[in-house]
C-alpha cells in the first residue's frame, strides 16, 4: 500500500493512501458513496478543492481509519470512505 | 431610546473568533478551539459603545447549515431566527493563515447584501509563518474594508470599530457574482488569495512536528491514556492541600460558634444545618477547579480536537463518531455544557444519543459524593509503587461510567435513536499556547457558578432539611436521636422500604430527596442529617469518619454504584428538556438511569453482602 510505488495507478481514491503519500486533487468521484452530494460540499467546505495539493499525515492508531490530511492551509480528520471521494495524482 | 445597531460576528470555526469578539466587547467569554465552542448567544456593546451590539454567531464553513448551532448562523444571518432580530452588518473574521479557504465563507457571505467589515485576524502568526498578505488590495477586490488584527494584542480594533460605525452608515457596496455553487467560490476565493499573497509562508511547523508524537500510532494512544489518567490522580491527589485546608477552616468556625454561642436552636441551625451542609460541599471547589483547568487547558491549547480522532473508531464501536467524544470529555466537568456543545453534531440521531449518555459521563458534582465514600472506606494505600489505590478506585468508577456509556449508546442506537449515523469530518486546528488569562477567566467563571450555588440552592437545601431534621421534636420518653422522630426521619422511614434491598439505610434515602437538586448536595444533606443525630465527637471527626463507622462495606459501594448512574440533577433535566424540544427524552433519560442505578446497586450490594458475610 505504500502511495510511491511505480505500479499505483495514475488517478487514486485518497482514502486508499498510506501516511506520507499524497498528490493534486483532479476530481470527485461519487459513484461509490450512498450520500456524495452533500458529502462533496461538506470536503470542499473542509478546503479539499480540485488542483490543491493534498497529503495523508496520520492514521489512526485503531483499524487505521480515519485518517488526517493537510489539504491547502487545513489539516483535516475524515475517515477513508469519505477520503475515497477525493481523486488524487499521485506526486 | 433607538435600539443599538445589531452587527453579527461570522467566521469559519478555529478562526480566533471568539477571542475577536472578546476582545472588542470586553465581556468575559469562554474561548475554545475545537469547532462548536460557541454555543450561547453572546453579545455586547463594541469597544464600550451602547449603539453597537455585537452578536458572537456559532463558527461555520459555510451558508449551508449542517448542524443545530450552524442552524443558528444561517437564520439570523437570513432574518429568520425567531428571537433575533436581522444584522444590519457583518463582521466577517478571517484566519490570515488560512486565507484561500476561509475567503470562500466571505465571498458568500458577501452574496448576502449586507454592510461587512473584514477582520483579517492572527496576523501576527500568518507574519511567524512569513506568510504576507496585501490587505488594502484584498479590500478593493472585494469591495469592503479589511482590517488587520491580533485580537489577544488588541491590535486594529480601534480601526475595526471605525470602520464598522462607517459601514453601518454608509451605502452598501453591492458584491460581485461569484456563481452560486460552492465551486464556483471556492475558485473565486483561491483568485483572489493567490493576487494578494505576496508570500506563501512556510506553515505552522510546531504544530506537523507535535502531530507527528501527539497522533503517534503508539505515543498518542499512550499520552491520551497518561493525560486522562494524570487528570484524575491530580483531581485527587494535588487538590488534597487547599481542601484540607478549608475542611480546616470550616471546624475552626464551628467550634468557635460552639464556644461563644449557647446551646440552642440558633446554634444547631449555624453548626448542623448550614456548616455541616454547605460545608460539606464548598471544601470540594479545588477539585472541581483543578478538573476545569484540565479541560479548558485540552480545548485551548487544540488538542481537544485530536482526543476527538484517535478516539473516533472507539465511538464508532457505540455507533457515534469522534466528534462526540468533545461534548462527552466536557461532561466529565459538567453534563450541563456538555450536552449543549452537542449541538455541534449535525446527524439528529448521533446528537439524541450523546444527550441522553452525558449524564453518565462522571461529572464534577459527584467528586464530592466519591471522594468522601473512598476516602472513608477505601485504604489510602500505594500501589506498584507511584498509584494510590484511592486514585485507582476513583478511575475505575470513571471508567465505568464510560464503559457503561458506549454500551447504553450501542443499545440506543440500534432501539430508540435508530439510523444511520453521521460520519466523522473535524477539522484538526493548530495548536496554540493556552492563552492563560482565558483559562484564568474560564476558572473564576467556574468558582463563581459553584460558590453561587452553595450559597443558594444548597444553602437554601440545607436550611430546609435542617429544618424537618428538628421538626417535629421528639415525643416525651424518646430513647432514639431526636431527629428520628422528625419529618426527616418519617419520609426516609418509608423510603427506606423502597431502597433496603439495596442497602440505603433512613438516612441515605432521606438525603436522596434534596439531593435530587444536584448530586452534591446529597453529600451535605448526609452532613446535616448525621450531624443532627450524632454525638459531639462524631462531629468533630468529620462526616468521613462517621460514615466510616456507621456504614457497612457493602452499603458504601452500593452508594457508590448508585451514583454511578442515578440522574440526581435536576440542571441536566432542565437542560435535556431544552435542548430536546420536549419532556419525553428527559423522562427517558430519568427512567433509564435510576433503573440502572437500582439494578447496578443491587447487585452490587447483595453480591458484597454475600462475599463479606
Amino acid at each position: 500500500m505504500d502511495g510511491s510505488q511505480t505500479t499505483a495507478p495514475a488517478h487514486s481514491a485518497l482514502g486508499t493512501l498510506s501516511p506520507g503519500a499524497g498528490g493534486t486533487v483532479t476530481t470527485f468521484d461519487g459513484t461509490q458513496h450512498s450520500n456524495a452530494e452533500d458529502m462533496v460540499d461538506r470536503l470542499r467546505e473542509m478546503g479539499f478543492a480540485e488542483g490543491l495539493l493534498v497529503e495523508v499525515l496520520h492514521h489512526s492508531p485503531f483499524g487505521r481509519d480515519p485518517i488526517v490530511v493537510r489539504t491547502g492551509g487545513m489539516t483535516v480528520a475524515l475517515r477513508r470512505r469519505e477520503a475515497n471521494l477525493v481523486r488524487v495524482q499521485l506526486a | 431610546m433607538t435600539a443599538p445597531s445589531l452587527v453579527a460576528v461570522v467566521g469559519n470555526p478555529n478562526c480566533g473568533k471568539s477571542a475577536l469578539f472578546n476582545a472588542l466587547t470586553g465581556l468575559r467569554q469562554k474561548v475554545a478551539n475545537y469547532p462548536g465552542a460557541t454555543v450561547e448567544r453572546r453579545s455586547g456593546a463594541l469597544l464600550g459603545d451602547s449603539d453597537i451590539e455585537l452578536i458572537d454567531l456559532p463558527g461555520s464553513y459555510s451558508l449551508t447549515p449542517r448542524s443545530p448551532d450552524e442552524a443558528v448562523t444561517h437564520d439570523v444571518l437570513f432574518g429568520t431566527y425567531a428571537t433575533e432580530r436581522k444584522p444590519e452588518a457583518i463582521v466577517c473574521v478571517i484566519d490570515a493563515t488560512n486565507l484561500s479557504q476561509q475567503l470562500r465563507f466571505a465571498i458568500e457571505l458577501r452574496a448576502l447584501e449586507l454592510p461587512m467589515v473584514i477582520a483579517l485576524n492572527m496576523v501576527d502568526l500568518a507574519e511567524r509563518e512569513r506568510i504576507s498578505i496585501d490587505a488594502p488590495r484584498l479590500s478593493q477586490m472585494l469591495g469592503v474594508p479589511v482590517i488587520e488584527t491580533v485580537a489577544v494584542r488588541k491590535r486594529g480594533l480601534s480601526e475595526l470599530k471605525n470602520e464598522v460605525t462607517a459601514a453601518l452608515s454608509g451605502a452598501v457596496q453591492p458584491s460581485k457574482d461569484y456563481g452560486d455553487t460552492i465551486k464556483d467560490r471556492q475558485r473565486a476565493a483561491r483568485k483572489i488569495a493567490a493576487e494578494v499573497t505576496l508570500s506563501e509562508g512556510i506553515g505552522h511547523k510546531t504544530t506537523r512536528t507535535l502531530d507527528k508524537i501527539l497522533l503517534h500510532p503508539v505515543l498518542g494512544v499512550l499520552i491520551l491514556a497518561t493525560v486522562l489518567f494524570t487528570m484524575f490522580q491530580a483531581v485527587f491527589a494535588w487538590a488534597e492541600g487547599p481542601m484540607d485546608l478549608i475542611d480546616g477552616g470550616i471546624g475552626v468556625l464551628q467550634s468557635f460558634f460552639t464556644s461563644t454561642l449557647g446551646d440552642g436552636m440558633f446554634l444547631s441551625l449555624l453548626n448542623d444545618g448550614i456548616l455541616a451542609g454547605v460545608g460539606a460541599v464548598v471544601v470540594f471547589l479545588p477539585q472541581i477547579l483543578m478538573l476545569f483547568l484540565f479541560i479548558l487547558m485540552l480545548e485551548s491549547t487544540g488538542y481537544m480536537a485530536r482526543a476527538a480522532f484517535l478516539m473516533d473508531r472507539l465511538m464508532a464501536s457505540a455507533g457515534l463518531n469522534g466528534r462526540a467524544f468533545i461534548p462527552l470529555l466536557s461532561s466529565f466537568a459538567c453534563a450541563v455544557p456538555g450536552i449543549m456543545a452537542a449541538r455541534s453534531i449535525s446527524n439528529k440521531k448521533d446528537r439524541l444519543t450523546t444527550i441522553l449518555i452525558a449524564p453518565l459521563m462522571t461529572c464534577s458534582a459527584r467528586l464530592p459524593v466519591y471522594t468522601v465514600i473512598i476516602s472513608a472506606f477505601i485504604p489510602n494505600e500505594t500501589v506498584a509503587g507511584i498509584f494510590g489505590l484511592q486514585g485507582l478506585v476513583m478511575f475505575g468508577l470513571y471508567l465505568m461510567g464510560i464503559a457503561s456509556a458506549l454500551v447504553v449508546a450501542a443499545v440506543l442506537k440500534r432501539t430508540v435513536a435508530k439510523g444511520p449515523s453521521d460520519t466523522f469530518m473535524l477539522e484538526l486546528p493548530k495548536y496554540q499556547t493556552p492563552n492563560l488569562r482565558f483559562v484564568a477567566i474560564g476558572l473564576y467563571e467556574r468558582a463563581r457558578i459553584f460558590l453561587k450555588r452553595a450559597g443558594t440552592i444548597i444553602l437554601a437545601s440545607t436550611v430546609i432539611l435542617w429544618m424537618f431534621g428538628v421538626w417535629p421534636g421528639p415525643p416525651e420518653g424518646a430513647t432514639e436521636p431526636p431527629v428520628i422522630y422528625s419529618l426527616i426521619g418519617i419520609i426516609g422511614g418509608w423510603l427506606e422500604v423502597i431502597f433496603a434491598p439495596i442497602g440505603f439505610n433512613w438516612e441515605i434515602s432521606a438525603a436522596l430527596v434534596p439531593g435530587m437538586a444536584a448530586r452534591e448536595v446529597a453529600i451535605a444533606a448526609l452532613g446535616t442529617v448525621y450531624s443532627l443525630q450524632g454525638s459531639e465527637e462524631l462531629i468533630e471527626a468529620g462526616l468521613v469518619a462517621t460514615l466510616n463507622s456507621l456504614w457497612s462495606l457493602p452499603t458504601a459501594l452500593s452508594f457508590l454504584m448508585w451514583y454511578v448512574f442515578a440522574p440526581q440533577c435536576l440542571s441536566t433535566i432542565a437542560v435535556t428538556k431544552r435542548e430536546t424540544g420536549g419532556w419525553k427524552w428527559p423522562m427517558f433519560m430519568l427512567a433509564y438511569l435510576f433503573a440502572l442505578a437500582y439494578l447496578a446497586s443491587f447487585i452490587t450490594f447483595q453480591t458484597a453482602s454475600a462475599f463479606l458475610g
